[in-house]
């Protein structure tokens, strides 16, 4: 069962093309990555399909439904959330805030009651605490609830981003580079949480550059090279694909070709 | 016809002003991505400082070098003390430091000179000269030259000089010119340098003609600014062309239409080019990273 | 010793014993005058937090609302034989208009031209009422009708002074729109709109509908500067096209901004400072430009929080 369908889908910046014309889909409950080396199209592609950019051609559709071009809150309220790579966690609201405002879908807009302080606020902001509280749980941030977000540390605040894109429920979750920046610690805890999301129902398509973290947690891979999708597959076969081995041979990435069918099957 | 023309003469000589504050707007803007809101005071400096310079005693053409000189000097005083210690501030509190110094300059005008309307003589007399059925003053002609001279000046410095490169450089790609070791903070000095002292001498050129006091920066920046983001926010050359639009539409519209609201010409203006063509005439659409 | 109680019902206990305290001190009934000024000036500044403090805008043009409101009051019941009162709530929702219908395209706009954009429209305003002689009384300002509730309370036997009784009925204004705008702090569209104001972009990705909210912000605190320009206007039983010059917008700015943007005890923090210089020192107003200019940067760059959240802060750490 498809979640998420990328059909041709392509970025143009000017004369420069960022991403040619991608195309691959996310099963239900799947975890999902897009790996390759820096500038090969990645982050331009996820942001194509959270609504961040307009793409220049293709569809992006989602449980059916053309959502090509569609704005991000229109995205979320059909159940696609996202996090940052350069995190954007809302500083001047505590980490309990942080996650409850992604419970806003929720929530709903009622203005009035919001500006009275009517019985319904107060039963939401009820529900919404609760809610971010078990999410908080779930990322393992419970402790820090009322610290000031910037209080955190690097691995908590990405942790902290994937909290607030959970509580809006969705049924498909983009990760931009959640182990980005994380030492070896951090980085089995992330790959731990993911795997437990995806365990939850919910697909994960995640943009990463750390190979072990990819080919551990993911069904499936999507591997792109200069602008082009050059690889799919179960992380094994990708991992001893030639091309795959040669982009990472020839780009200077962190890993090695040897390295990279070592640590798939390590 | 001669209406026409009259109105015509009006906007290019009040649009040569603006296309100068439109400048500085856009050269500070391309170094340091800060909207210098203080960009008018600047116009108004070198009006009233000269006045005051020669009231005392200075000769015009030295009181003018005076008061480009000072303005300079406040100019790079502005950066250095208000804009340089809010790096990394967000762009909201940038806005209100350069509000901040627009009326701090403002109030410094009103205390240290006074708020009275002032004037000195113009360069080369007050007898106008008939063309084609209105009439010029020679200040007007004063004006027209000197803005063109300043952007024929500054287009040589940045396509014949290493420091106007230099300048070019650092507002194409901040990074990348510090990595190629261009100082950019001293480039982010000389803009506000060089924006001060344009302003400056826009105002020494458009006093004899319309006057100054200590709060004609305000409209002044509003109607640049007009002409800076209908231009594109980018070239001097759009910035040029900009300011002489903003300045002929208000003068068409103060002849036709209402000489009570010609300006508000320039507010519409910013409306109209920031939801109908946002990147103006010669700007170009920039990239914004996520 | 405080801690029970919630920060919100912290400031709105603050504020209501200063409120109370306050007239003990008073030398002369002068001052019931300078307290009503406060509270009035308080209300725009808290409008003005909702604003910028929350959703992270910017509006250097927010006393053109204080002067619809003003105006309200003025034309109303000369014009449309309206009460007093209801001229309020009628100004109040002009406003409500105004801003729905210039905010929804200008709050599209990046934040240095949606200053410009506010700049320009405050100036609009302000152009509207100074030109418009024959309806508004150009620069000369015209007289507003008295809100009559002096002569009621006689009629019940009570017996009150004009500025004692503006004194209260501001204050009670402020407390109650301080009471709105904390409680929606804490509500599900406060979150929303304080989202806002560290990253739209992640705002929307978790379903904020951000040109929606930030539209919502401009409407509620427009709504805030008309009632007190209505306020003043009645106040003073006079109004001039100046109560929505660029002069009164930066005042409002600054005096939230010094406050503390995002603090509605700042706000009346930074009303009371700067409503009360300028009864200190007479000169002021020769130095106003000058000091609120100095001001609106120092507090940038030294003090970007504003006193009371960096004055709170501190206390916090100190008793940690």
């Amino acid at each position: 069962m498809t979640i998420l369908e990328v059909a041709g889908l392509g970025m143009d910046f000017g004369g420069l093309t960022a991403v040619e014309a991608v195309s691959f889909s996310v099963r239900r409950g799947g975890i999902m990555s897009v790996i390759g080396p820096n500038g090969a199209g990645k982050t331009t592609l996820f942001n194509m399909v959270s609504g961040i950019y307009r793409p220049t051609r293709g569809r992006v559709v989602l449980d059916g439904r053309d959502v090509t071009g569609l704005a991000p809150h229109k995205l979320a309220a059909m159940g696609m959330s996202r996090t940052f790579q350069n995190l954007k966690v809302f500083q001047q609201m505590s980490v309990l805030q942080n996650v409850m405002a992604g419970r806003h879908l929720s929530e709903g807009v009622h203005v009035v009651s919001d500006l009275l302080g009517l019985p319904g606020a107060a039963r939401r902001n009820r529900e919404s605490e609760e809610e971010a509280h078990r999410l908080l749980r779930l990322v393992g941030l419970e402790r820090g609830a009322f610290r000031e977000a910037s209080e955190l540390s690097y691995g908590g605040l990405k942790r902290l981003e994937i909290a607030r894109a959970l509580a809006t429920q969705p049924r498909l979750l983009l990760l931009d580079e959640p182990a980005a920046g994380c030492n070896a610690v951090e980085t089995g805890e992330i790959d731990e949480l993911i795997s437990r999301i995806a365990e939850t129902g919910v697909a994960v398509l995640l943009v990463e550059h750390d190979m072990k973290l990819v080919m551990k947690i993911s069904a499936h891979v999507v591997v792109m090279e200069q602008v082009r999708k050059i690889s799919e597959g179960p992380p094994q076969e990708v991992a001893n694909d030639p091309r795959v081995i040669e982009a990472y041979l020839g780009s200077g990435a962190e890993t090695g070709a040897k390295g990279v069918g070592e640590r798939a099957q390590g | 016809m001669s209406e026409f023309l009259q109105f015509l003469f009006s906007g290019i000589t009040v649009g040569s002003v603006y296309a100068l504050v439109a400048l500085g707007f856009i050269l500070i803007f391309n170094a340091s991505g800060v909207v210098n809101f203080a960009q008018g005071e600047f116009v108004m400096l070198g009006g009233m400082i000269t006045f005051f310079a020669h009231d005392a005693g200075l000769p015009m053409a030295a009181a003018a070098a005076l008061a480009v000189l000072a303005t300079c000097i406040i100019g790079v005083a502005l950066y250095k003390f208000a804009i340089e210690p809010a790096r990394g501030a967000s762009v909201v509190a940038l806005i209100i430091i350069t509000i901040g110094a627009s009326i701090f300059l403002r109030g410094l005008a009103q205390v240290v000179f006074d708020k009275q309307i002032h004037r000195f003589p113009a360069i080369s007399g007050d007898a106008p000269i008939a063309v084609g059925g209105a009439s010029i003053l020679p200040q007007s002609l004063w004006i027209v030259g000197g803005a063109l001279a300043v952007f024929v000046a500054l287009y040589l410095f940045f396509a014949r000089t290493l420091a106007g490169k230099a300048v070019l450089a650092t507002a194409n790609n901040r990074l990348a010119a510090q990595l190629v070791g261009i100082g950019t903070n001293n480039m982010m000095t000389l803009s506000f340098a060089l924006s001060a002292a344009i302003g400056a001498l826009g105002g020494i050129l458009v006093t004899p003609l319309t006057m100054t006091s200590y709060d004609v920066g305000l409209t002044l920046a509003l109607k640049g600014f007009a002409g800076a983001i209908l231009g594109g926010m980018g070239s001097p050359f759009g910035a040029l062309v900009g300011g002489l639009l903003v300045g002929l539409i208000e003068a068409m519209t103060a002849g036709y239409i209402s000489s009570e609201y010609k300006d508000a010409v320039a507010f519409i203006v910013i409306l109209l080019v920031l939801f109908v063509m946002p990147n103006g005439l010669f700007g170009r659409s920039p990239l914004e990273r996520v | 010793m405080m801690r029970g109680l919630s920060p919100s019902s912290l400031t709105l206990l603050t504020l209501l014993v200063l409120m109370v305290v306050a007239p003990a001190l008073f030398p002369s009934s002068y001052y019931y005058r300078v307290g009503a000024l406060i509270f009035i000036n308080g209300l725009a500044a808290t409008g003005l937090v909702i604003l910028v403090g929350y959703a992270g805008q910017v509006s250097l043009g927010h006393a053109g609302f204080s002067g619809v409101g003003a105006y309200a009051c003025a034309l109303g019941p000369v014009h449309l034989g309206l009460p007093p009162v209801l001229c309020v709530v009628l100004g109040a929702a002009l406003s409500a208009l105004l801003a729905w219908g210039v905010g929804r395209p200008i709050l599209r706009l990046k934040a240095h031209y949606l200053a410009v954009a506010t700049l320009g429209f405050g100036i609009l305003i302000y152009m509207a009422i100074n030109n418009e002689g024959w309806l508004t009384g150009g620069p000369d300002g015209m007289s507003v009708k008295a809100l009559g509730l002096k002569g009621l309370l006689r009629d019940f036997g009570i017996k009150v002074k004009a500025s004692e009784l503006w004194y209260w009925i501001s204050g009670g204004v402020l407390l109650l729109g301080a009471f709105i705008a904390l409680n929606l702090r804490n509500s599900p569209a406060g979150r929303a709109l304080r989202s806002l104001h560290d990253s739209e972009v992640a705002a929307s990705t978790i379903g904020i509908d951000v040109a929606r909210m930030k539209v919502m912000a401009f409407v509620i605190s427009a709504v805030y500067a008309s009632v007190a320009g209505s306020l003043v206007a009645m106040m003073n039983r006079f109004v001039t096209p100046d109560v929505a010059g660029f002069l009164h917008s930066i005042e409002l700015l600054t005096m939230t901004v010094l406050g503390g943007a995002s603090s509605v005890l700042g706000a009346t923090v930074g009303a009371t400072i700067l409503t009360a210089l300028p009864q200190v020192l007479t000169v002021f107003e020769d130095f106003e430009n000058l000091s609120l200019g100095l001001i609106m940067m120092l507090v940038m760059i030294f003090l970007r929080q504003g006193l009371v959240p960096t004055l709170a802060r501190r206390w916090r750490r100190r008793a940690t």
